[in-house]
């Protein structure tokens, strides 16, 4: 198995079909072919052993992409923010890199690739036939990409993803040429991020026009889908936030287009996709759950879930909408309690999944999938009696309070209702007496007054008392990562400085 | 500008049986039919389409080969063929005229499960 049997399928069923677009620039799936094969040439001339792409959404992603899997090496994207230090320990540890970036960044760093490529020297060569590209390899063990995780906690780690993982999730979950031609997918979510590689294979497959926006914002994504006529996008809720304020500033809608926005990647708010619902009635809305280690979506909550939550007056139905929905068909998800026996419905413990997309593992460390393939998340939730997925954040932020294990989500979620907060996180912080303590941080809405005590008040009214944050603190905001994921670790660190 | 079978892509043959390896090539012996392995059971399988087992990698057809009526429906570019165990499971990369079968028996395509797009 490799990515190129499906690029190659695509270039087969709709070759004059548009691929990938950005700005001006275009290809068709025969273009992107030919060039996954000129730039397969290149590498393997090259004796390179990873092909590195530094760069924002551009053509280099997809053609990247696609070289490397016919070169048979990995494909690297990493994240172009790096800079100095960081980018040079990163690319110290991957062997031999082909390194495509942008034209201003190749003298810095030539020393530091074993050959390195401007963007458009890279897509012009890969845009001019230089030879037969050969057989691709056809090993399903193979390793299609390495993405680096810096997750919330802890040094970037890079997470394996091999051929059989990447093809399996594709196949089990998109119809081959089910897009119609019209159809058109905005992807703004960054190329080094796992909702980055599976958009280019999911609307490859399905034969989808992929619009890049080189960098994400709200004028330029409104703006990008009513010129682009785009039916389809992947969002994070912080991205899902800024579109539907700005659309609200500019009078309401207008995307007549857009038949389905999928989200994903962090928790979303109830307030914002109960907006967004209201402010674009004709669209789909999917919640997508999944991981870098699983090969993007384990989970859906569908179109239908949506609506029918939405509008249901019975409580457990109405809360599906803050689930992610239920297991996709080629994935079994199990919750599992500490002593690693599974529990029933309703019942808290560790996320496990089990799936021909599931990889589970890190680059030099063991797999920590087990022999009978199930993978532990280090997320923790539970499901209902139909299925349904409810999050309750990682495992690790778990804040055990005189041995009682409390979720910062559930506190947050009480907070978030509480009118005068925009916006909280609920960390631990070591505490004397019950080893650790809830502490609150909170971001108070724009022209409301709040204090500590009425925080409190608030939660013990609540949920119980042990839930009541002993420390509530105020910021003007909270730190989150570029996919609008709560870095709770820097939360922590910020408290613990404040203290000493 | 297509990409040929390779090496990795054979299976061991033994007169006309095949042991598959998941993600191995296949192609008709009688039309265009080209086919990649999703699943397979181990052992021996006699794979075959327009009623002749299929070729690994690099094998010539036989000269003068030609479809069998009674596997002629055909295949169709990107749909995926099962037994009705799902033991094996093809994968159509080329389509052709011939159909594929485990033995004398017919592959049944097998249902997409429409999921709505995730992204």
């Amino acid at each position: 198995m490799n990515l190129m049997m499906l690029l190659e399928m695509a270039a087969e069923g709709f070759g004059d079909r548009v691929a990938i677009q950005n700005g001006a620039e275009r290809l068709t799936y025969a273009q992107l072919f030919a060039s996954a094969g000129a730039g397969a040439v290149d590498v393997t001339r090259a004796g390179a052993e990873r092909l590195v792409v530094l760069d924002v959404n551009s053509l280099a992603i997809p053609v990247g992409l696609f070289s490397a899997a016919w070169a048979g090496v990995p494909f690297v994207p990493l994240n172009y923010r790096l800079t100095g230090a960081e980018l040079e320990r990163l690319l110290a540890g991957i062997s031999a890199p082909y390194l495509v970036t942008d034209a201003a960044r190749v003298d810095a760093l030539a020393t530091q690739a074993h050959a390195i490529r401007a963007r458009d020297d890279f897509l012009a060569r890969a845009r001019t036939p230089n030879g037969r590209g050969g057989e691709w390899p056809m090993d399903p063990e193979a390793v299609a990409v390495l993405l680096f995780t810096s997750g919330t906690t802890g040094a970037p780690k890079a997470a394996v993803l091999r051929h059989r993982h990447l093809v399996s999730y594709i196949l089990g979950s998109v119809e081959f040429g089910a897009a119609a031609p019209e159809d058109a997918a905005l992807v703004s979510v960054p190329p080094y991020h796992i909702a980055g590689i599976a958009a280019i294979l999911s609307s490859v497959y399905s034969g989808r026009r992929i619009i890049q926006l080189s960098s994400f914002s709200a004028d330029a994504w409104l703006e990008a889908a009513r010129a682009e006529r785009v039916t389809h996008a992947f969002v994070v809720p912080t991205m899902l936030s800024r579109i539907v304020a700005r659309a609200e500033e500019q009078g309401g809608a207008a995307l007549p287009h857009l038949r389905a926005v999928s989200y994903g990647g962090g928790k979303m708010p109830l307030a914002v996709i109960e907006k967004a619902m209201r402010l674009f009635p004709k669209t789909d809305f999917t919640n997508a759950y999944g991981l870098t280690e699983t090969s993007s979506t384990i989970a859906v909550l569908g179109p239908d879930d949506h609506r029918t939550a939405a509008a249901s007056a019975d409580p457990a139905v109405r809360r599906r909408l803050v689930s992610v929905g239920r297991a996709l068909p080629s994935v079994e998800i199990e919750i599992r309690g500490e002593d690693g026996h599974a529990l029933g419905a309703g019942q808290s413990g560790e996320i496990h999944v089990r799936g021909e997309q599931v990889s589970g593992e890190y680059l030099g460390l063991k797999s920590r999938v087990s022999a009978d393939g199930w993978f532990p998340t280090r997320d923790a939730g539970s499901l209902d009696a139909e299925g349904y997925l409810f999050l309750e954040g990682r495992i690790d932020d778990v804040i055990v309070r005189g041995g009682e294990n409390l979720s910062p989500g559930e506190i947050e979620d009480t907070l978030l209702a509480h009118p005068a907060v925009a916006d909280c996180a609920v960390v631990g912080v070591p505490d004397e007496q019950w080893g650790e303590a809830v502490a609150a941080v909170i971001v108070v809405a724009d022209g409301c007054t709040v204090d500590a005590d009425e925080i409190r008040g608030w939660v013990k009214e609540r949920l119980r008392s042990s839930r009541t944050p002993e420390r509530v603190e105020f910021r003007a905001e909270l730190p989150y990562g570029e996919t609008g994921k709560l870095l709770r670790r820097k939360v922590r660190e910020a408290l613990l400085e404040g203290s000493s | 500008m297509r990409a040929r079978l390779n090496g990795n892509g054979s299976c061991a043959r033994r007169a006309g049986m095949a042991q598959l390896k998941v993600g191995s090539r296949l192609k008709s012996a009688v039309c265009a039919t080209e086919v990649i392995v999703i699943a397979a059971p181990s052992g021996d399988v006699d794979v075959r389409c327009g009623g002749a087992p299929m070729l690994g990698a690099g094998e010539a057809p036989p000269a003068g080969a030609s479809v069998a009526p009674d596997a002629a429906s055909g295949t169709a570019l990107g749909k995926r063929y099962v037994t009705a165990s799902g033991e094996l499971e093809l994968l159509c990369t080329k389509p052709g005229q011939g159909s594929l079968g485990l033995g004398s028996t017919p592959l049944v395509l097998k249902e997409a499960k429409p999921l709505p797009s995730s992204d």
